[in-house]
């Protein structure tokens, strides 16, 4: 190998074996609960005080962009579920999106598909928004949001399941439709469940936001200029604690987001600056709350204007090749975490493309913790990684 | 918009900046000259009537057959809500110990540090001038830039049979 290409490395290695005696390297993870999964971050330490950080993932690293170069548009479907596997359905609806657009039938999806894609992705965000602020509680120290939080997601995984045939990999969002229609009911279940769970949000709501100790721990800690977020490539709740109004789904208007009313929650700074962890915390309570009056704007329409006809078929414009001219295309769709990207090069007379790349959110938004974490507390370390809400099934792909 | 930027770009940073502008597919893009890379993305950042402020993705594409690489930049504009691709083309040389040369773009967006870790990483592309070049996803030891269309996966790592 080149001196050149190693030289990086060896940087790296002489800054781990000359801290001064003072210092200390730690590695927190890559089996530490809070980590969130397989993620190990060296720590250069002095004291109780974070001096440095090096993140290394990759430790769950599956090769997407590889798998992806040698089957067709398809039969990725399944491996963008495993991305961020908490939010499958939205993984599936940007990737989906992405090559319906080139194939030029995004204008002709029947309104029904379109109303069910987004009742599915909006479930799904409320669903992955709950383990958000169910695990930052217990980050945190926080026992019982955790309980509750997981179980009302109970609820919307059975309802997915019953919908789709799987508990959290769904494979329901096909290129030009969908799987199978909703079973018969199912509005009428959303319904109840809506209704049970507007409560019980409000009684999580009260629980963690206003609780004295969760604030002294998230208000002024990990504080992101809206700036550095926009440079370090942020996206979703991170950037919009910041205080920046920018949602895909308003900004694209894909799908059928623009029939709809909602509102883009954005941190105020309340308990302490804009931007600090309480205020992501906050921007994600606020949109589970928007998740769910979009709900209710879609239930209504699914069981009257749209409603379920004998010769619906939401297969109907599945194509059996997906046969494309030579092109390249970036989408970008608004998953729980933030901006999910995809870049296609597609080949002529085949199905399979030249190159897929997925952008993750999370990998971005991870990106910013040496730059937030530089100079504060281990304890504090923690609670800014739960409030950027990765997962590292998208960061290492 | 793309002849707006594109004269723009030419009047203020060089005439020869722009190489070609690719206007086939649903999105154009500029094929940008790796010598002005640098500059012409900071003109993009900074200037008022574009403020390309948010760099969306990175990546880089093998073409095999025809033997160059292609480094692809996303760009988003958050205050005027525009999209924008730029591209830089690079001859392939297939050899692990003489990589195609890009500048890096670390120092206009921090988010190209770890995207430009990963085109590194993968596919082989060193980034000139980047502040912390390693390998990301794949261990530091591997060997080759699995994401090349030529590339052979090894029998064994560290002993572990791989296939």
């Amino acid at each position: 190998m080149n001196e050149l290409y190693q030289q990086a490395y060896k940087n790296y290695q002489n800054k781990i074996s000359t801290v001064s005696s003072q210092e200390m390297v730690i590695n927190m993870g890559p089996q530490h609960p809070s980590t969130h999964g397989v993620l190990r971050l060296e720590l250069i330490t002095d004291g109780e005080i974070v001096k440095d950080i090096i993140p290394h993932v990759g430790y769950l690293h599956r090769c997407f962009d590889k798998h992806a170069e040698s089957m067709n548009y398809g039969k990725t479907i399944p491996f963008t579920d495993r991305l961020d596997y908490l939010a499958s359905m939205n993984n599936a609806h940007g990737f989906v999106m992405g090559v319906e657009r080139m194939l030029g039938i995004q204008d002709k999806l029947p309104k029904r598909v379109e109303y069910i894609r987004v009742l599915v992705t909006e479930l799904n965000r409320i669903a992955s928004h709950l383990i958000a602020i169910g695990t930052y509680g217990i980050d945190i120290g926080a026992f019982t949001p955790f309980m509750w939080c997981f179980r009302d997601r109970e609820h919307i995984m059975n309802m997915l399941e019953w919908a789709s045939g799987s508990r959290m990999l769904y494979n329901y969002i096909w290129v030009g439709g969908l799987f199978y229609d909703i079973p018969v009911n199912f509005e009428e279940r959303c319904q109840e469940f809506i209704a049970y769970f507007k409560p019980k949000l409000v009684e999580l709501d009260e629980l963690l936001s206003n609780n004295q100790i969760f604030i002294q721990r998230t208000a002024n800690i990990g504080v992101l200029p809206a700036d550095v977020a926009i440079n370090y490539g942020c996206s979703g709740p991170m950037l919009r604690g910041s205080g920046i109004k920018w949602d895909l789904r308003r900004v694209d208007g894909y799908s059928v987001y623009p029939e709809l009313e909602f509102d883009i929650p954005v941190g105020q700074g309340i308990m302490g600056s804009i931007g600090d962890c309480w205020d992501r915390y906050k921007v994600r309570v606020d949109e589970v709350k928007e998740s769910v009056r979009i709900i209710e704007q879609c239930l209504p329409r699914l069981m009257q204007d749209f409603k379920r006809t004998p010769d619906f078929d939401p297969r109907g414009l599945v194509p059996k090749k997906v046969n494309l001219k030579a092109q390249e295309y970036y989408v970008r769709a608004e998953n729980p975490k933030g901006e999910l990207g995809f870049y296609f090069v597609t080949q002529e007379k085949t199905d399979i493309p030249k190159r897929i790349k997925a952008r993750g959110p999370s990998f971005n938004n991870l990106s910013v913790l040496p730059e937030l974490g530089k100079g504060v507390l281990i304890a504090d370390l923690i609670a800014i990684l739960g409030s950027i809400d990765i997962v590292l099934g998208e960061v290492d792909r | 918009m793309l002849l707006e930027i594109k004269n723009h770009i030419e009047k203020n940073i060089h005439p020869d900046a722009i190489v070609d502008l690719q206007e086939t597919g649903l999105q154009s893009a500029l094929y940008i000259s790796k010598e002005y890379l640098k500059s012409v993305c900071l003109f993009l950042r900074d200037h008022k009537n574009y403020y390309f402020d948010f760099l969306a993705n990175l990546t880089a594409v093998d073409y095999f057959p025809e033997d160059y690489f292609e480094v692809v930049y996303n760009l988003t504009s958050i205050p005027f809500q525009k999209q924008l691709t730029l591209k830089v083309k690079v001859n392939a040389i297939r050899d692990l110990k003489d990589l195609p040369e890009v500048p890096s773009v670390s120092e206009v967006w921090r988010t190209a540090d770890w995207h430009e870790r990963e085109a590194y990483d993968l596919m082989g592309i060193f980034f000139t001038d980047h502040p912390d070049l390693r390998r990301i996803l794949m261990p530091e030891d591997w060997v080759g830039f699995p994401l090349r269309k030529d590339y052979q996966d090894p029998e064994t790592y560290h002993n572990i049979p791989v296939k």
